[in-house]
């Protein structure tokens, strides 16, 4: 008709909004109220195809019950098998906990932007994670390991609000041995706690910073990375050295919903890892 | 005898009643017209019949909180202003089924959504409307993912567009850049001055719906009234509103005092965002049967202005007025730039009219403006 008809590609192009099915293959319970559902494509070239790149993130959909937006905290380099870390905080969190081994769910992704580990190639990289944070930061950890000469030295900042809720930590030795410098923080400690009880930032204090050749990523809650970027800035890293992974609220993950804008950016198109140059106008602008 | 048909970017006068030509037409043509038309003390968007089914001599004052139907002097088929509804309610559907499941022994199926789309006519679409229907176009079709929804409804629509004799005093299309005369983008556009309609042929399509219409050439008198009739409606608006400095002045003054004037005012129920052309913001809802095998799940227009938009896991991200109305205000003629290349306001003023307490977003860019904070 009049106006810039549609074309034929665009009229026989699948519904991004669809998902496909796939069957949970593990369940593992990470801690309280967290676990990592494994999951596998129930169709076979589906499950040959899907690639992703570390802090992409996938829409998981229950029938009757939602949607939700959840990182992949795989190894990228083992996408036949898809990791998500999920913790039981809405009401299809808390359905998708209550699934068993071979339940079916709905899949559809990877949607938006990865941690740029190009940029850090040959530098020093600092990764600061907060609790669940650190789940889209483990695909990134495990391709550092899975190349790690191409790194200078790498640093683990991780904390959590108890030394139960620490994710990942059956793997802490391996990634120490594999040549990652692990420290770790928490606001609340128990009777077997030894370690440094304090915010994620403070654990900057604990490690020296070359900042020309530093490449910062974070993700956690949005108060844990404004004050880990400020130490970061303190030190003089560089804003376009600094990468974060935001969170808001997201209905499609295709910007169509407009659920997930923050300013200019779709944090499901730019992000959900966004370089902090780009954002710093409207970061932790109240209620923004 | 048959008439032949005019080239396209012709001007053509039509004789008025043989406006019901183009619509046998069109309809013989397999289009469902969808015009305005009055009802519920408004001139609404609907399927139209034909021509007695127009808004024929009928015309709405229309203010800040205000829209009053009421008989106009002559008995104009397009003197109508813009109603509550727009035209978005034809292609990015309320209410759109995505797809179902059926779950038989832990097993679950997916159906997507199937049917078939109408072939539309949209008639007296407004130069604003039409400039919205375009800024959908960047919206749905533009990007990486495209909505196949939207884009088999799209395609499938026919524009007879209206230009504007006279103007309304919430209009600020001059401002925008996108009236009162429209420039491409239509199949059809209609001029009306007293006697005749004076159209301009804008498709193969719009030709072949003149055919039989007793159509002739326009001449110079006739393109003369028919610009002045454009030129009255410029004259007409009484709404100015600055833009060059857009988004820069919103992203400059989120702190604005301006933005704590809002919440006294504002009521927050998204009337705005609801009779905007171009909001296109979305949420989905799931629902299922009681024995949980089937389960379904609908797209469903959305507003920034309700509270549980911006919720995430603990906590709500606006869950102030303030800031809910900063986010319209500063996505609709800001971010938007930055997002899409174009403003997402096209100057209809339906957000003014239809605005219960009367909120004018011009007035509040200039408060905005005029005492800038940084």
């Amino acid at each position: 008709m009049s106006v810039a008809p549609a074309s034929v590609e665009l009229r026989m192009m699948p519904d991004p909004m669809l998902p496909h099915p796939a069957v949970i293959n593990a369940i593992k319970s990470e801690a309280y109220g967290i676990s990592t559902f494994s999951l596998v494509f129930t169709n076979p070239a589906q499950a040959s195809t899907f690639h992703f790149q570390p802090g992409q993130f996938n829409m998981i959909y229950l029938p009757g019950f939602g949607e939700v937006a959840i990182s992949l905290s795989s190894d990228p380099g083992t996408p036949q098998v898809l990791g998500h870390t999920i913790r039981y905080a809405g009401s299809v969190t808390r359905a998708i906990g209550r699934l068993k081994v071979g339940d079916m769910v709905g899949v559809r992704g990877p949607y938006g932007s990865a941690w740029p580990l190009d940029k850090a190639l040959g530098k020093n990289l600092i990764i600061v994670g907060g609790g669940i944070g650190l789940a889209p930061l483990r695909p990134a950890l495990l391709s550092v390991l899975a190349h790690r000469g191409d790194f200078g030295r790498v640093v683990l900042l991780y904390g959590a609000r108890t030394p139960a809720d620490f994710l990942y930590t059956d793997e802490f030795d391996q990634w120490q041995t594999g040549g990652v410098e692990v420290h770790t923080t928490v606001d609340l400690a128990d009777a077997n706690w030894r370690g440094q009880v304090g915010v994620v930032p403070a654990l900057f204090y604990r490690i020296r910073v070359d900042p020309k050749q530093t490449v910062l990523m974070t993700c956690g809650p949005e108060i844990m990375m404004r004050f880990a970027i400020y130490e970061a800035l303190a030190r003089r890293i560089p804003r376009e050295s600094i990468f974060l992974s935001m969170e808001r609220n997201m209905k499609c993950a295709v910007g169509f919903c407009g659920h997930c804008q923050f300013g200019p950016t779709f944090i499901c198109k730019e992000g959900p890892v966004l370089n902090f140059a780009a954002i710093e106008p409207f970061f932790g602008k109240e209620d923004f | 005898m048959a008439q032949g048909l005019p080239r396209v970017s012709a001007n053509v006068v039509v004789p008025k009643p043989s406006l019901q030509k183009v619509f046998d037409n069109l309809r013989a043509a397999g289009f469902t017209l969808v015009g305005p038309t009055v009802r519920d003390g408004t001139v609404l968007l609907d399927e139209i019949a034909g021509i007695e089914d127009l808004p024929v001599g009928w015309t709405a004052e229309q203010g800040p909180g205000r829209y009053r139907l009421k008989r106009a002097r002559d008995q104009e088929y397009f003197g109508y202003g813009v109603g509550p509804r727009s035209w978005k309610r034809f292609l990015h559907l309320p209410e759109l089924k995505l797809f179902s499941v059926n779950k038989t022994d832990g097993k679950w199926a997916l159906k997507p959504t199937q049917g078939t789309v109408p072939l539309r006519a949209f008639i007296g679409v407004r130069p604003c409307d039409l400039s919205a229907i375009g800024i959908q176009d960047r919206v749905f079709l533009s990007g990486e993912f495209r909505d196949p929804h939207y884009a088999r409804r799209r395609e499938r629509i026919f524009i007879l567009a209206a230009n504007c004799g006279r103007a309304f005093s919430t209009c600020f299309c001059t401002s925008m850049k996108t009236g009162p005369k429209v420039t491409e983008g239509y199949d059809l556009a209609v001029t009306e001055i007293p006697d005749v309609f004076v159209m301009e042929v804008g498709s193969e399509v719009g030709s072949e719906m003149l055919r039989d219409t007793l159509w002739a050439p326009a001449t110079a008198f006739e393109l003369g009234r028919a610009a002045q009739a454009v030129q009255q409606a410029e004259r007409e608006i009484e709404r100015q509103f600055r833009t060059d400095d857009l988004p820069k002045l919103l992203y400059d003054n989120l702190e604005h005092p301006r933005w704590d004037d809002v919440p006294s005012r504002c009521l927050s129920c998204g009337n705005c965002t609801q009779v905007c052309p171009t909001c296109f913001c979305v949420t989905v809802e799931d629902t299922c049967n009681l024995k949980a095998t089937v389960a379904e799940r609908t797209r469903v227009w959305d507003s920034c202005f309700v509270r549980e938009f911006s919720h995430v896991h603990g906590g709500n991200i606006r869950p102030t007025i303030r800031s809910r109305y900063r986010q319209w205000l500063t996505h609709k003629l800001g971010s938007w730039i930055d997002q899409f290349g174009t403003s997402g306001c096209v100057g209809c003023g339906r957000c003014i009219t239809w605005c219960p307490v009367g909120i004018d977003l011009t007035e509040e860019v200039k408060a905005i403006r005029e005492k800038v904070t940084r």
